[in-house]
């Protein structure tokens, strides 16, 4: 392989070899759907080739350090197939098992600084945990963080989305919002809870059994002290990039060009549109269901009044279909709670979820360009250290160290953008097989529902025509 | 009964033809695969009758038939939620928004429903629906009423639903009257405004049920008369009507609305109002005195031009109106008793304005100046009866208007509902198109059930609208109609106040007559010209007297009217309102029933997701 002949020809051969092989195993996925994606190890092999692995130093070892503690606990415990949620380990007793249930949701503080808490209530039997049941107070910012923080270290994952930060001040503490939150964060812990690689991370273990107090040092502490830094690490670095970028004359920053990649990314935005417009017709089915069920209500209200005028047997009637009216009108009320709840929602959730996959897209760009800058400027120093070498400078040693750093650094980068490729690929599968649980449930519940109102609207409407065949045949009608 | 399931085998006009024009066996695989569907209740989720049923309908799985997907998705829903008043004006489906006599021989309706293709029930409902759905749309929610016996040999007017409302109009005159072929035509004289010289006249063929007693063939063959008439003769036919018949409930015409003519579309308006004039006649038919009315039958029958006289403005036509006062009043024949070639002939005469001064007056006198008028209206029956009438009014309205704000409610759900399956179909095509894992077929799948039923049920709800809407109507009917009946009491309450001035003039006169014998009395051997001017006033008195009787038995003949037409109303107003409600409920118990094996079908098959949880 002629890789180095030039940086940017080898990197787009690369590519074009990670597209032809992950083309490969897409093909086969459709029969088999339970089997892993994995990409062949050997795409990016040349990269390994091409320079034996050089003794580390200590600057480096450090940085390894803090690296591999954290590139460890991206590494998935079991490489085999990814459990569908639909076998979910909560049956057997003596399996090991971690449900959250996020409850009582209360109210806190006064005017701006209102806020609710929740009780988030742990039960495991896994031996991480400090027993079989703990308890804590937790509020939205917690959960928040517990985001954040995941977010931040496994890059690659889909994140369980939070819901909304916040919905407009009215509706802030109307028991619906509340209720409706309540179920999304108790979605949300579980959903971390019970993916394979999320459920071992520290954050989490800290987020279910801190008490409040460290809970808050915790949070403030990061909030304030480690966040921002990253935050601004990242954001020197991308100032670094771009100059970079306009130092060596690249007219923009180098994106994927992996054609399977393009498709996903093309899905993912294509799904997103269609469920942000589903998910909007569901909001106002919700909206018209209320509304029918206003009128109903009215409408009754003015039949029984119109049926007073009538007097007799047949104001008896309209009394009959008045009320019916306001019973049913309660109904759908109800439904429409229903909907909101077990069809909206998940819609919504579903919206969430696409929206947490482009995050990852954006954490894969970041990831990608790293690698290539870092693979590049390696290449520079490699041809550098070479010339010295070839004219024996005193330079020589000091290149090479640099050098080395350099390519451990890269090497590393590599790593983490293979990383976030990998669990992508494992994530996209994930995603697909709970999506179609959660959708199917929510489309069951949906059907129940208006199956359920539908045959309420029937029984009521048909104990009204037994009244009015009784008041035909007494009034001696025809 | 047969006649009625004609409505049902009209196409569905929302479906583009293409859909329509598939292989017929493809068409039979469907039917089959349907018709398992609905009768055996499918279990869990694999490949059994349900899903096969709907695979065939949809063609997922195999190429060549995503194209029906398409057209589902792409021409085929979008009607569906958003046209539903241009399918209704296109179509005969407008049947189903205006009650009663439009199924009759009305042309439009049969070649709307001609172009439709296939026009057997079997084959002429829509893919979404099962066929065996199809052909109990409609007939079956109304037929349960199962009590129009009255008379098959009554032929095609039996095809009008609503028994209370049949069995009145067997009772008319007429066999038959329908309002057809809207004509464009330009008015003579130029209008300035644009658009404006256009008018639209209107074939209104109608048949009596004895041989025209104007033809003079006794009972012969039904003759069937076709004349053309446009709006303005409708508003002359009704003023001749108010004036003719005073103290009957005069069934109201329909509104002129000039504004809406320009706002609307002309195809819409133009139907609308056609269905509305046809609406107006046969209630015009069906009122026991006006439907025997000669006004009726020279609007109906005349050829030509419409002999009735036009009259061109309020000023005079109230002026015109009162100048036919005094000839009742002096005997020249009363205004429910006008002969037919009267009808024809215009009124002409003198204009007296005095009377309606003098009128004025005395409503004054009483209102204001305390005044108790020798006669009073005393009838405590009719009083309380107009206080109910009044109450009822007040009941109808708001009832009306709630009745409208659910009917645009339902009318919001069907829609919305609609408009969501149609998301869910574009998002399962989506999903489809880009699946690689299994998982997202099988979603997919789902989505598309789901879509599937939320359009049928959508499609259910338009139709459940539909009926709605007709049942409803006789709320708005009523409030109609509640306006002629207003209309009746001011007649029977001017006539009082006719009653009342005369008796007051006739007071007047007496005194002045006191007043002048006592005057010349005093004069030995009489003054002449005192006795002249008495004997005048004497004459006077007489003519007034005569006026006073005439005016009372004006005043009697209105009251009875009134009361006629109020109890003839609280039977029919019984009738109506019981049919409405059994309407409304049979229909509500129907279509949720269908909506509710929709869904329920949805539920079963997406059951295994729910065992999984909870």
């Amino acid at each position: 392989m002629s890789a180095l002949g030039g940086g940017g020809g080898a990197l787009r051969n690369a590519s074009t070899a990670l597209a032809i092989s992950s083309t490969e195993s897409f093909a086969g996925t459709p029969s088999c759907h339970t089997k892993r994606v994995r990409r062949p190890p050997g795409s990016f092999y040349w990269l390994h080739a091409v320079t034996p692995a050089p003794p580390l130093d200590t600057t480096t070892l450090k940085q390894l350090v803090f690296v591999s503690d954290y590139a460890e606990s991206m590494i998935p415990p079991e490489i085999g197939p990814p459990k569908s949620s639909s076998q979910s380990p909560r049956s057997p007793s003596g399996a090991p098992f971690l449900s959250i249930s996020v409850t009582d949701p209360v109210k806190l503080g006064n005017g701006v600084q209102a806020y609710i808490s929740y009780r988030v209530i742990t039960k495991t039997n896994l031996p991480e945990f400090q027993g079989p049941e703990k308890i804590v107070i937790r509020r939205y910012s917690d959960f928040v963080w517990l985001h954040d923080k995941l977010a931040d270290k496994y890059k690659g994952i889909f994140i369980p989305p939070l819901p909304e930060k916040s919905a407009v001040e009215k509706f802030r503490f109307s028991a619906e919002f509340i209720e409706m939150r309540r179920q999304a964060l108790d979605i949300f812990v579980n959903r971390i809870a019970s993916h394979p690689e999320l459920k071992q991370s520290e954050d989490l273990k800290t987020f279910l059994e801190e008490d409040e107090e460290a809970m808050e040092r915790i949070r403030s502490f990061e909030t304030g002290i480690f966040k921002k830094p990253a935050d601004l690490l990242q954001m020197f670095k991308d100032v670094q990039t771009k100059v970079t970028d306009v130092v060596l004359g690249k007219e923009k920053p180098v994106e994927e060009t992996d054609p399977e990649y393009e498709k996903l990314k093309h899905y993912i935005f294509g799904l997103e549109d269609h469920l942000t417009e589903t998910q909007k017709q569901a909001v106002r089915l919700v909206k018209r269901h209320r509304e029918l069920g206003q009128s109903l209500s009215e409408f009754g209200k003015a039949i029984k009044l119109l049926g007073a005028c009538e007097g007799d047997s047949l104001g008896k009637v309209f009394a009959e279909l008045g009320s019916k009216s306001e019973l049913l009108s309660i109904k759908l009320q109800k439904e429409a709670h229903n909907l909101l709840m077990n069809f909206e929602e998940p819609l919504k959730d579903y919206v969430r979820c696409v929206q947490s996959i482009k995050d990852s897209f954006s954490h894969r760009a970041n990831a990608f360009r790293l690698h290539c800058e870092l693979t590049e400027t390696t290449k520079l120093k490699e041809i550098n250290l070479e010339k010295l070498n070839l004219m024996r400078s005193d330079k020589t040693r000091e290149a090479e160290i640099e050098y080395r750093e350099l390519k451990a650094e890269s090497e590393e980068a590599t790593r983490r953008f293979e990383t976030i490729i990998k669990r992508m690929n494992e994530e996209i599968v994930r995603f697909q097989e709970q999506k179609t649980a959660e959708m199917g449930l929510a489309f069951h519940l949906f059907a129940k529902g208006q199956a359920k109102l539908a045959n309420d609207i029937a029984d009521a409407w048909r104990s009204v025509l037994t009244k009015i065949e009784a008041y035909s045949l007494s009034s001696g009608h025809d | 009964m047969r006649g009625r399931n004609a409505t049902p085998a009209i196409p569905d006009p929302t479906i583009p033809p293409r859909s329509r024009a598939r292989p017929r066996d493809r068409r039979c695989i469907l039917a089959s695969a349907t018709l398992i569907l609905s009768s055996s209740p499918p279990e869990g989720h694999g490949g059994n009758a349900a899903m096969m049923g709907s695979e065939v309908a949809f063609g997922f799985d195999s190429p060549p038939e995503t194209e029906e997907m398409e057209s589902l998705a792409l021409s085929d829903a979008p009607p569906t939620v958003s046209s539903l008043p241009a399918a209704i004006s296109a179509s005969s489906d407008g049947d189903l928004f205006i009650s009663p006599p439009s199924a009759l021989h009305f042309p439009l309706s049969s070649t709307a429903s001609g172009d439709g293709g296939d026009p057997a029930p079997s084959t002429a409902s829509s893919f979404l629906d099962p066929p065996s759905y199809a052909d109990i749309v409609f007939s079956p929610f109304d037929s349960q009423n199962g009590d129009d016996d009255n008379g098959a040999d009554n032929g095609s007017m039996l095809r009008r639903d609503s028994s209370p409302r049949s069995t009145r109009a067997a009772r008319s005159d007429y066999l038959k009257i329908s309002v057809s072929d809207p004509n464009k035509e330009q008015e003579t004289v130029n209008s300035l405004v644009p658009g404006g010289g256009t008018y639209f006249t209107y074939l209104i063929t109608s048949q009596m049920r004895f041989g025209s007693a104007a033809n003079g063939d006794g009972e012969s063959e039904p003759v069937e008369f076709s004349v053309r008439r446009r709006f303005r003769d409708v508003v002359t036919l009704a003023d001749r009507l108010a004036e003719g018949y005073r103290g009957f409930c005069i069934p109201p015409r329909p509104d002129k609305s000039v504004v809406e003519s320009q706002v609307m579309q002309k195809n819409e308006f133009v139907e609308q109002r056609r269905s509305a004039l046809e609406k107006y006649l046969w209630r015009l038919a069906e009122h026991p005195v006006i439907g025997m009315s000669d006004e009726l039958r020279v609007f109906l029958q005349a050829k030509g031009k419409l002999p009735l006289p036009t009259t061109t403005d309020v000023a005079s036509r109230m002026l015109d109106g009162a100048v036919r006062l005094p000839k009742q009043l002096f005997g020249e024949g009363a205004a429910a008793q006008v002969a037919p070639q009267e009808v024809v002939q215009p009124a002409k005469g003198g204009r007296d304005l005095l009377r309606i001064f003098k009128e004025l007056k005395q409503a004054v006198t009483i209102e204001w100046g305390g005044v108790k008028p020798l006669l009073v209206e005393e009838d405590k029956e009719f009083l309380a009866k107009k206080e109910k009438m009044q109450d009822l009014e007040l009941q109808l309205s708001t009832a009306s208007q709630q009745a409208e704000a659910l009917v645009n409610a339902q009318q919001d759900v069907g829609e919305t509902m609609g408009e969501m399956g149609l998301a869910f179909i574009k998002l399962a095509k989506f999903e489809t198109d880009q699946g690689i894992y299994n998982s997202q077929r099988i979603r997919a799948t789902d989505t598309k059930n789901v879509a599937t039923a939320a359009v049928k049920a959508s499609r259910l709800y338009r139709e459940l609208n539909a009926q709605t809407v007709k049942h409803l109507d006789t709320l708005h009917e009523y409030l109609g109609l509640m306006l002629a009946v207003n209309n009746a009491f001011s007649e029977r309450a001017s006539a009082l106040l006719t009653v009342q001035t005369l008796m007051s003039d006739l007071t007047t006169l007496n005194i002045r007559i006191d007043k002048l014998e006592a005057a010349s009395s005093k004069i030995f051997g009489g003054d002449r010209s005192r006795l002249r001017k008495v004997e005048e006033l004497r004459e006077t008195i007489k003519v007034t007297e005569d006026a006073k009787s005439c005016a009372i038995r004006e005043y009697e003949r209105i009251k009875e009217n009134n009361r006629n037409e109020l109890d003839r109303l609280d039977q029919e107003r019984k009738d109506d309102f019981l049919s409405m409600l059994k309407g409304f409920v049979i229909n509500q118990v129907g279509y949720s029933e269908k909506v509710a094996n929709v869904w329920a079908t949805v539920a079963e098959e997406t059951s295994s997701y729910a065992r999984g949880n909870s």
